[in-house]
């Protein structure tokens, strides 16, 4: 398998990363071990830490940083952040049709049954056009890299994306440990991210909202694992950090518990899924949530980022028509393209899949985070022959993909630097208008030879640069 | 800002001060178990000890006789042990790490040191371990903690939480100790005065780091009256109630201005200080100490209540 190295192309280092050789040559184990001690240590101090879902273990794991940065030039990243920003508009006018007129479906384009029988389909929100029509606000879209002008959407990411404090503090740490590389190279900065989506919010106010909207961050509270992505984006917008247990509705609006009395709300920014929103409406026996939320959210007192169900947007089989969704609502054709997909709720694309479970990727239509997933040319004939049976006895629950060459970055590792594969899950911002920074989350899988990033299973981050013009 | 907020914070500084209280119980205890004729064994003195902090029967369950060694484990490190150093220090980071957004990066971090700080000394073997150097090693990471505090938080309602976190459990803490020294280890009549009864007093004084304020503030004999004159009515001393109670209805005032809007709070604050203002040391004693420290104790536990019920609990309108 060709496998493409950003930072080395035909034994000579290209173009954006010329500005690292004399860094890397001069930076003896020592001195790197050092640095790693070093940024380890802020990470832990300024609490980063990442729990992993059912692991058990220490609940104040960090997630591995990785000093060797991965670039981009400014040609490279103009061409992503157009292909970004269309995808989550073209995302966005799918929810709202679907939730509307359903124009797509009658069209032909997206079979009904993916979408109206889609567990993350929203029979509340039919018919109720949330403001500015916007329902994915924070729209995370993964892409892997296989050569030089070569990028694809691995998937989307339409409820509420993590990692973004990632980003940021990965850039902190970056400067703060090696000012001598943001003086050599021109980097963009990404720190403006806070206030564009503090600004986003506030650009989806409701209807009833005639003041400075109140915005605020609904969490589940400091056992989740991303609570501290929660506490420090809530922090740099400048917002409350509220639990469900702090709302409550009353009248026609929803009010936070004040040491001065009951405050009212405009926006949440909600960190919870879907079905702990409100137990009236949803799960009763959530606690998470706020009993009355949706009715209020549907008569225009309150605005929900994202709306709920806009999940139905990110699932796995529909991901397929994404492209499709571009041409229909925007008329323009798709600047990232998709990773080649069967589908195997198909016959054909079922049959092909089965004589070739041993070269492609398999992945739970629902599933996320990197569970449920079977890499062929990884796993031992056991494991792909019991993932044959689960995927026969629910062929719709599944799709696959061709194991990618996804391109490596140069990585310290215990025998030194040696390249890893990495993806990229930049954060583009939708309200009043669209927008992104130049610059995202990559994630590395840091074991040799693995395919899979996410830190669930031994992923770890990268600082990632836009250099300027 | 959000009640909850608010109820994290003032039970942040709560835990903190109890931490740095139950360091001072243990310098208390192994400096009269150093007295060599005590006369009914140091033993017992550990056991009135765990009494004062509220923890004897804790204690006994788990490790039934009062051994230094167990003693010591169970004040620092047993998260069995709510009132424990671990326990409190581990308590305060969470309440912290909940409302990390309301406390500047340098309080965050004098908290979360304090907190990676204990884990690691729970991992090394215990003889490396001198009692004197926990109890040290508490004092400075709480004071970390509230320097971290007074010299960056700003002055908002948060600080006025945090403040009256310390203040009430501080209050609290100092009539405990001095509960300890008059009701539960001189209890016999015939000892007051005595050596042993003024050896007491001094090692009072010294784990509540007033020994030379006293000195200076008193001069002369240390008598039972003086002592307590400056540990409950004297406003130069930082841990006297009557300093306790002015700072609660500092910052109680200050929100009620803050707020526009005076509550039941308010009220009982200004009821604590005024009783102690009005108090002297001879109608205290004639009132019985221990019965006026109980009545005080009860009267920080209304005033907690009241905060809760006007500010924390959300229910206040």
């Amino acid at each position: 398998m060709d496998v493409f190295n950003e930072m080395f192309e035909d034994g000579a280092v290209r173009a954006p990363y010329a500005g690292l050789e004399a860094w890397l040559r001069d930076m003896p184990a020592e001195l790197r071990s050092l640095r790693q001690a070093e940024a380890e240590a802020l990470f832990r101090r300024i609490g980063i830490t990442f729990a992993v879902y059912g692991e058990g273990g220490d609940p104040d794991r960090l997630i591995p940083f990785d000093m060797f940065p991965r670039i981009f030039t400014q040609a490279e990243w103009r061409r992503l952040d157009r292909g970004i920003r269309q995808r989550a508009r073209a995302l966005n006018a799918f929810l709202a049709d679907l939730y509307g007129r359903g124009e797509i479906v009658r069209a032909g384009r997206v079979p009904a049954a993916l979408v109206y029988g889609n567990p993350a389909y929203e029979a509340a929100m039919a018919g109720f056009v949330p403001p500015r029509g916007v329902y994915s606000h924070i729209v995370g879209i993964d892409i892997v890299r296989t050569g030089p002008s070569e990028f694809l959407v691995l998937e989307d990411n339409c409820r509420t994306p993590s990692g973004v404090s990632y980003m940021l503090e990965n850039r902190e740490i970056m400067m703060r440990m090696f000012p001598e590389l943001f003086r050599a190279n021109r980097i963009e900065p990404v720190d403006g991210y806070p206030q564009l989506l503090r600004r986003t919010l506030a650009s989806v106010a409701p209807a009833k909202c005639d003041r400075e909207p109140v915005i605020v961050l609904l969490t589940p509270g400091r056992f989740n694992s991303a609570y501290y992505e929660h506490s420090f984006l809530a922090d740099l917008m400048g917002v409350e950090l509220v639990e469900g247990q702090d709302l409550f509705v009353e009248g026609e609006f929803v009010w936070m518990r004040t040491t001065e009395g009951p405050r009212r709300v405009d926006v949440i920014y909600r960190r919870i899924d879907d079905a702990f929103l409100d137990p009236l409406a949803f799960r009763p026996d959530s606690m998470l949530g706020v009993a009355g939320l949706m009715d209020v959210y549907r008569s225009g007192g309150v605005t929900l980022a994202s709306a709920p169900g806009a999940g139905v947007a990110d699932d796995k089989a529909v991901y397929v028509h994404v492209p499709e969704m571009v041409r229909f609502y925007l008329g323009e054709e798709p600047i990232l393209a998709n990773v080649p997909t069967w589908q195997c709720s198909r016959r054909d694309d079922l049959g092909h899949v089965l004589d070739h479970l041993d070269e492609l990727v398999v992945k739970e239509v629902h599933g996320s985070g990197g569970y449920g997933m079977l890499v062929g040319p990884r796993a031992a004939k056991a494991e792909i022959a019991a993932f044959r049976d689960r995927l026969l006895a629910n062929p719709a629950g599944y799709i696959a993909q061709p194991t990618l060459a996804l391109s490596t970055v140069p990585s310290f590792v215990a025998e030194g630097v040696a390249p890893r594969h990495v993806d990229l899950r930049p954060y583009c911002l939708v309200g009043e208008r669209v927008e992104l920074v130049p610059g995202g989350l990559t994630r590395v899988a840091l074991r040799a030879g693995s395919l899979v990033v996410n830190s669930s299973q031994g992923g770890g981050v990268k600082d990632s640069w836009v250099l300027a013009e | 800002m959000l009640s909850r907020t608010a109820d994290h914070l003032f039970w942040l500084a709560r835990y903190m001060e109890r931490a740095e209280t139950t360091a001072r119980l243990l310098d208390v205890g192994s400096r009269i178990s150093l007295l060599p004729s005590a006369g009914h064994g140091y033993r017992s003195e550990w056991d009135s000890l765990l009494r004062a902090s509220g923890t004897a029967d804790g204690f006994a369950r788990k490790y039934g006789d009062p051994v230094q060694r167990n003693i010591e484990s169970f004040l620092f490190f047993d998260l069995d042990n709510p009132s424990s150093v671990a326990s409190c220090i581990v308590r305060a980071r969470e309440n912290g790490r909940t409302v990390r957004t309301a406390l500047t990066t340098q309080v965050w971090d004098a908290l979360n040191t304090a907190f990676q700080e204990v884990r690691a000394l729970e991992r090394r073997p215990r003889p490396e371990l001198a009692l004197a150097q926990l109890v040290d090693w508490t004092m400075r990471a709480t004071a970390l903690v509230r320097g971290a505090i007074q010299g960056t938080q700003l002055r908002s309602d948060g600080h006025d939480f945090l403040n009256l976190g310390y203040a009430l459990e501080r209050g609290d803490n100092t009539a405990r100790l001095l509960d300890v020294k008059y009701y539960v280890l001189l209890p016999r009549v015939d000892l007051v005065g005595s050596g042993l009864d003024t050896y007491q007093w001094q090692t009072l004084l010294r784990a509540m780091s007033a020994h030379r304020a006293f000195h200076w503030a008193y001069g002369g004999e240390i008598t039972a009256a003086k002592i307590a004159h400056f540990l409950i009515l004297n406003p130069m001393c930082p841990r006297a109630l009557v300093t306790c109670a002015e700072a609660a209805v500092g910052h109680l005032d200050r929100l009620a201005v803050r707020y526009g809007r005076r509550t039941a709070a308010q009220d009982a604050a200004g009821a604590l200080l005024t009783g102690l203002v009005g108090a002297s040391v001879e109608a205290i004693f004639e009132e019985g100490l221990h019965a006026f420290l109980t009545r005080f104790i009860a009267a920080v536990a209304g005033l907690g209540g009241a905060i809760g019920a006007c500010y924390l609990s959300g229910e206040g309108r």
